[in-house]
């Protein structure tokens, strides 16, 4: 893929839709932004109309913001006291189901990405939709567009939470039958909150609350170097021969 | 008048054509199917979830366990996301040995397709033909990286070590000696590519075989020919990739279309379906074993005659050498640095994705700049295959639900995740 036609799809794109889509270039590929409310008519839009086409919903899926570029080790700097020792912070492998964060409900913290395939033209896009209140995360659902899109819909409401408004059959779907909560929300421990097993007295399988103690074995950390990579990376620009 | 009623059958998790663990609810009138509802994730397993938790490189043996039939190419996709936030570019001989180890892994998931999709509709030979050449490649696997199956042999900025100079021979044992020891060894005199190199010259016999007990089969067509047939329009609506795509006559493949490592490079045809259905799209795969055959001669070719680095010299992503180790101070605080806690990735978002066996394999990576990823999202072909099932079999007579799902080329470590 050569850079020009990615830049003409995102002019086109602007040119078509205007301040509905926000649009960026990260390399070479488009992430457009855009309101819930829109999504249905940008959708039908960029499957139907010949300068677009875009045939085949390749992939959604959803994205939990909470958190984002926090970490549990504060390298760049020292304090008073010295270096942070890098056991602190709320990550998910920290707390277990009783102790999970509550209440803090970030602005903009769900979003539902699309990636979207245009077979004729070749081109590539990402849609990417913030649901507005993330108590009650809800986006429009696609199904009628892309009927393909309907497993995607309910595994991102099985692992998110995102409700999908006009879904005709909005199940969970890779988690357990009865499964409680919504296990990849960021404030969802990553040991889980029950544990199976086999009681021979009442000769079935029970679930237990889980027994094993949240650990971290590598904390998060950002460096400065990323920085100066992502710096060179951009300089470089021939990550797409690649 | 007897009353007759449509009834609810419950096929898998432990049936031997649910390929796994496939749980399957089909409302039937008689033998006619009315409605399937696939139950899937008995196999989730949070790939996405533990890929957070853990840094960037420790995540690449988990993409093998997504679809263990088809190893490197997942991780293939994984580590070219890695690579795209980086900006960092595997060398040249690298992405040579990732093209032919990407069309190896397309072999042995197309062999173990052929196997099993066959047994499944009742011929039982051909599960032993292509397990046979099955186990030859699964050497190769083997002299590689040191596991048969779960290699975690590409990372970012290359592969983890050079093809070995000698390929790896049987011993005398109580079962293998004398002439029959000799025959078995006789591939094994040199290196890894040699051995390669006698195996490609061979393969195309062995598909004849295979093609010898199915193609022209009465049995085989009946079960397969206009069976679970698929429009393209069905299919781009789906959001199908891969064979199930080009079964129906849509020529879409991503190694021609927006080619990565060195496909650009590799003179290869892609075959296409006519009618989109099951016997087209076995067609299709067979056809794509000899085609992947030609691309792995031609890699064999280039990297015999050019040696080089494997690895990128980036000390951040790769380690340092052991030589080197023991002499440098900063090359030693760079290995355990990297072992420990890892390198960091630029903020941003992309989405890599390769032309894996089933169809289009994707990884949706987001950094926020730290030493592990924000999020990973794995698009497992097998996922909006088998999505599209229920509207597909409606009408079809049972045992054709088996026929679908053979091929549909379903793994359930890829549609769980």
């Amino acid at each position: 893929m050569s850079d020009t036609p990615a830049t003409s799809l995102a002019e086109r794109l602007a040119a078509r839709f205007g301040d509905t889509l926000t649009i960026s270039t990260q390399r070479n590929e488009i992430t457009a932004e855009l309101a819930a409310a829109d999504l249905i008519a940008v959708a039908t839009a960029l499957r139907d109309e010949p300068g677009f086409r875009f045939s085949e919903l390749v992939d959604l899926c959803g994205v939990d913001y909470l958190g984002y570029g926090q970490t549990e080790w504060e390298t760049n700097t020292a304090g008073g006291d010295g270096f942070s020792r890098g056991v602190e912070g709320q990550a998910m492998g920290r707390f277990d189901w009783a102790g999970r964060p509550r209440g803090n409900d970030e602005p903009r913290r769900f979003a539902s990405v699309v990636h979207l395939l245009s077979i004729e033209h070749n081109r590539r896009l990402r849609l990417r939709v913030f649901c507005a209140d993330d108590s009650m995360p809800v986006v429009p659902s696609l199904i009628l567009v892309w009927p393909g899109v309907n497993w995607f819909e309910r595994e991102a409401f099985d692992l998110y939470g995102i409700i999908y408004d006009g879904h005709p059959d909005l199940r969970r779907i890779l988690t357990d039958y009865g499964f409680v909560g919504h296990p990849f929300r960021k404030d969802f421990p990553l040991i889980g909150n029950v544990e199976v097993r086999y009681d021979p007295e009442q000769k079935r399988v029970i679930y237990e609350p889980v027994s094993i103690e949240p650990r971290v074995l590598v904390p998060r950390t950002i460096r400065n170097d990323a920085d100066l990579m992502q710096a060179k990376a951009e300089a470089a620009d021939d990550w797409q021969r690649n | 008048m007897q009353e007759i009623r449509n009834y609810t059958m419950n096929f898998g998790p432990q049936h031997p054509a649910a390929h796994g663990v496939l749980r399957l609810i089909m409302e039937m009138d008689g033998e006619t199917i009315i409605r399937a509802d696939p139950h899937v994730g008995l196999l989730h397993r949070g790939t996405e979830k533990l890929a957070e938790s853990k840094p960037f490189n420790q995540s690449i043996g988990y993409m093998d366990r997504l679809d263990y039939v088809s190893m490197m190419c997942n991780e293939h996709a994984y580590v070219k996301a890695i690579e795209n936030l980086l900006g960092i570019e595997a060398p040249e001989r690298a992405q040579y040995i990732r093209t032919m180890f990407d069309e190896i892994t397309r072999i042995l998931n197309h062999l173990m397709w052929i196997g099993s999709n066959a047994l499944d509709l009742g011929a039982m030979a051909v599960f032993l033909y292509a397990f046979r050449e099955r186990e030859e490649l699964m050497d190769v696997y083997e002299a590689v990286s040191g596991a048969r199956m779960h290699a975690t042999y590409y990372r970012p900025g290359g592969v983890y070590r050079d093809l070995p100079a000698q390929m790896s021979q049987y011993r005398e044992s109580p079962w293998h000696k004398g002439n029959d020891l000799k025959r078995i060894n006789s591939w094994r005199e040199g290196s890894m590519l040699d051995y390669l190199e006698a195996f490609t010259a061979d393969f195309p016999s062995k598909v004849d075989e295979y093609e010898d007990l199915l193609t022209n089969n009465r049995i085989w067509k009946q079960r397969t020919v206009g069976i679970g047939v698929i429009s393209p329009e069905l299919a781009q609506q789906w959001g199908m990739t891969g064979v199930m795509l080009r079964g129906s006559g849509v020529a879409w493949d991503l190694r021609k279309k927006q080619p990565y490592a060195k496909y650009a490079e590799m003179d290869f045809d892609i075959p296409v379906g006519v009618g989109g259905d099951c016997y087209d799209r076995y067609l299709c795969r067979v056809e794509e074993m000899r085609q992947s055959n030609r691309i792995i001669q031609q890699c064999v070719k280039w990297l015999k005659a050019n040696p080089g680095p494997v690895m990128v010299e980036n000390f951040k992503v790769a380690p340092p050498s052991r030589v080197e180790m023991k002499e440098d101070m900063e090359a030693m605080i760079h290995h355990f640095k990297l072992f420990t806690e890892g390198y960091c990735v630029p903020a941003g978002e992309t989405y890599a994705a390769v032309e894996a066996p089933k169809g289009e394999f994707g990884c949706y990576l987001v950094s926020d700049g730290a030493n592990k990823p924000f999020r990973v999202h794995l698009r497992a072909p097998g996922f909006a295959h088998l999505s599209s099932m229920d509207t597909i079999v409606r009408g079809h007579m049972l045992a054709d639900v088996v026929a679908m799902i053979g091929t549909y080329d379903l793994v359930f470590g890829e549609v769980d995740r």
